[in-house]
């Protein structure tokens, strides 16, 4: 991995950083890759890679289950992630870190485990305009089945949340969890979730937060934040895909039924019924993903090295450059909040040309960037566009990349003409 | 590039061939993909079991709408047999450019909107 010795203490030098990740080293259609879509799922480190590779070299095998050295050993490794998991994000205690698939299970799993068991009709739960879909349509099978009400906090103009919206919620409902998105992937905007999460626990409600995009980019500690659930996937943290986490609040998690039923997860199975093992397990039915939780393990050393104030910094600093130069493109619109509370994520549209169009000419570039709705149906619907483009950044991103989708853009323009 | 964005694309992009609405059509049909939110609609009308007259609308990428829009200059008074036979490899020959596999369902839509259209009838209205 990279040593800084050039750059500032807490600063890294992108470029350099780069030069760790493989994948980036290639070229598309004769063009170096400029990759702008970490937030769809970032790209890995040679050290992940690494890890994953040696997992199944030297360590593999079944966890819990064998009395033999090779599965005590990967059971050692398995829990060792779970540890740097918890010491990533605060968390008072690694048993509290429950390892799932990716953000989406994480979100399902509390819907269905917490939700079945906790609402009732009459109930409600506030989610916001800014979700992604992994943290709305769980929450509308399982109000749907409980007689439960959802109701979404709309965003103001330069697409904050309107917590006033919040407020008038927790004030005249009977609102059991609001579910938030720490940061939005469709606009980046960071939504004050301690905040949020102090309004919610006065009127009595939990808070679960969706930190897919906040977890990979800047330091996350639910302690500080006081939230009651925390998911996130590690596929966008530098990961492995099919690794990801629910934190929760370990008398809560401890309340809550088993998702999945199966192996692993029980203390006692009879004819008549069966007991539940204690936390972790209780939550983490059949073979687990032994060899991503190492990768994610990796992952996390990876950004610890670099710093979580020094990757926040660097995206702070990427995306004002970002927005600096796609202002100057004629005919881009950008979305979002322009200030501190702004992620490394960049939606823009260019004249009425459609975001496919934009993201295959990019392509052709060696730029890769999303079109589409971004899983967020509902924020697209209110801000009248049917799809946007979206640049995303993460620490291997340079200026240098946002000049090629500067300049990009307006090769774009150049094909489909001035007012196209 | 752009292979995708040849000039003839392009043109029928920017100048769509038989836009609009037909009033009372005999047939008229809608359909979108939902991924991206590309909409193509397209009315008919029949004369002697064949396409008198055929107008399309719609909105979404350049691909979907130019291709809506050839496809309306290749079945203009064409029969319903002839619809059938229609195929995919039809529509992306006329388009005469690559189509990455992200792309084909943007490519796809207007055929997909006519075929639509011609199976839910299984006769012409008569006149
Ligand atoms: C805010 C947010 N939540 C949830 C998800 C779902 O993540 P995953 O597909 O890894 O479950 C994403 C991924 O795009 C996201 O951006």
């Amino acid at each position: 991995m990279s040593t800084h010795t050039t750059t500032p203490p807490g600063t890294f030098d992108a470029r350099q950083v780069k030069q760790d990740f493989p994948i980036l080293q290639q070229t598309v259609h004769g063009k170096p890759l400029t990759y702008l879509d970490s937030a769809a799922s970032s790209q890995k480190p040679l050290v992940v890679i690494e890890a994953l590779d040696a997992y199944y070299r030297a360590s593999n095998a079944n966890i819990h289950r064998g009395v033999y050295w090779l599965s005590e050993h990967a059971t050692a490794l398995y829990d060792e992630a779970r540890e740097k998991v918890a010491r990533f994000i605060n968390a008072p205690d690694p048993r509290s870190c429950v390892f799932v698939r990716n953000a989406t299970e994480a979100l399902n799993l509390v819907a269905y485990s917490w939700g079945r068991a906790n609402l009732e009709p009459g109930d409600t739960v506030v989610l916001t305009l800014l979700e992604h879909h992994s943290n709305i349509v769980p929450w509308q099978i399982v109000t749907a089945e409980r007689g439960a009400t959802i109701r979404y906090v709309d965003i103001d103009h330069d697409g904050r949340l309107r917590l006033d919206q919040l407020d008038h919620y927790l004030r005249t409902e009977r609102v059991k969890l609001v579910g938030v998105t720490h940061v939005a992937n469709a606009l980046g905007t960071i939504n004050p979730v301690a905040e949020i999460a102090a309004r919610a626990h006065a009127a009595g409600a939990l808070v679960l937060v969706d930190g897919a995009q906040s977890v990979p980019h800047m330091p996350v500690d639910v302690q500080a934040l006081d939230v009651d659930f925390l998911a996130f996937s590690g596929h966008k943290m530098l990961g492995p895909m099919g690794i990801g986490v629910l934190w929760g609040r370990r008398e809560i998690l401890e309340a809550m039924p088993p998702f999945l039923g199966g192996g692993d997860m029980i203390r006692e199975v009879t004819t008549c019924g069966s007991t539940w093992a204690d936390l972790p397990a209780k939550f983490e039915a059949g073979t687990p993903s032994v060899g991503d939780a190492v990768g994610l393990g990796a992952a996390i050393d990876y950004l610890t090295a670099l710093g979580m104030d020094a990757v926040r910094a660097h995206e702070r600093e990427i995306v004002a450059y970002a927005l600096e130069r796609l202002a100057q493109v004629p005919g881009v619109t950008l979305y979002g909040p322009t200030g501190e509370d702004r992620a490394g994520v960049v939606s823009f549209t260019l004249d009425d040309i459609h975001p496919h169009d934009i993201a295959s000419i990019l392509d052709s570039e060696g730029v890769a960037i999303r079109a589409g709705h971004h899983c967020a149906q509902p924020l697209m619907d209110r801000l009248g566009v049917v799809a946007t483009a979206r640049a995303s950044f993460y620490v291997y991103n340079s200026e240098e990349d946002v000049d090629r989708l500067a300049d990009a853009l307006q090769t774009v323009r150049r094909i489909f003409g001035p007012g196209a | 590039m752009a292979d995708l964005y040849r000039e003839n694309i392009l043109d029928h992009y920017r100048n769509p061939r038989n836009y609009g609405t037909i009033e009372n059509a005999d047939i008229s049909y809608e359909d979108s993909n939902p991924l991206c939110g590309d909409r193509v609609r397209i009315d008919m009308r029949i004369e002697d079991g064949k396409i008198a007259e055929i107008k399309f609308t719609g909105r979404g990428c350049a691909i979907s709408q130019a291709s809506a829009s050839m496809l309306t200059e290749m079945v203009e008074g064409a029969d319903l047999d002839e619809i059938r036979e229609l195929s995919a490899q039809d529509i992306l020959d006329e388009l005469g450019v690559p189509i990455s596999p992200a792309r084909v369902k943007c490519a796809l839509l207007g055929l997909k909107v006519l075929k639509s259209a011609a199976y839910g009838i299984t006769d012409w209205p008569e006149h």
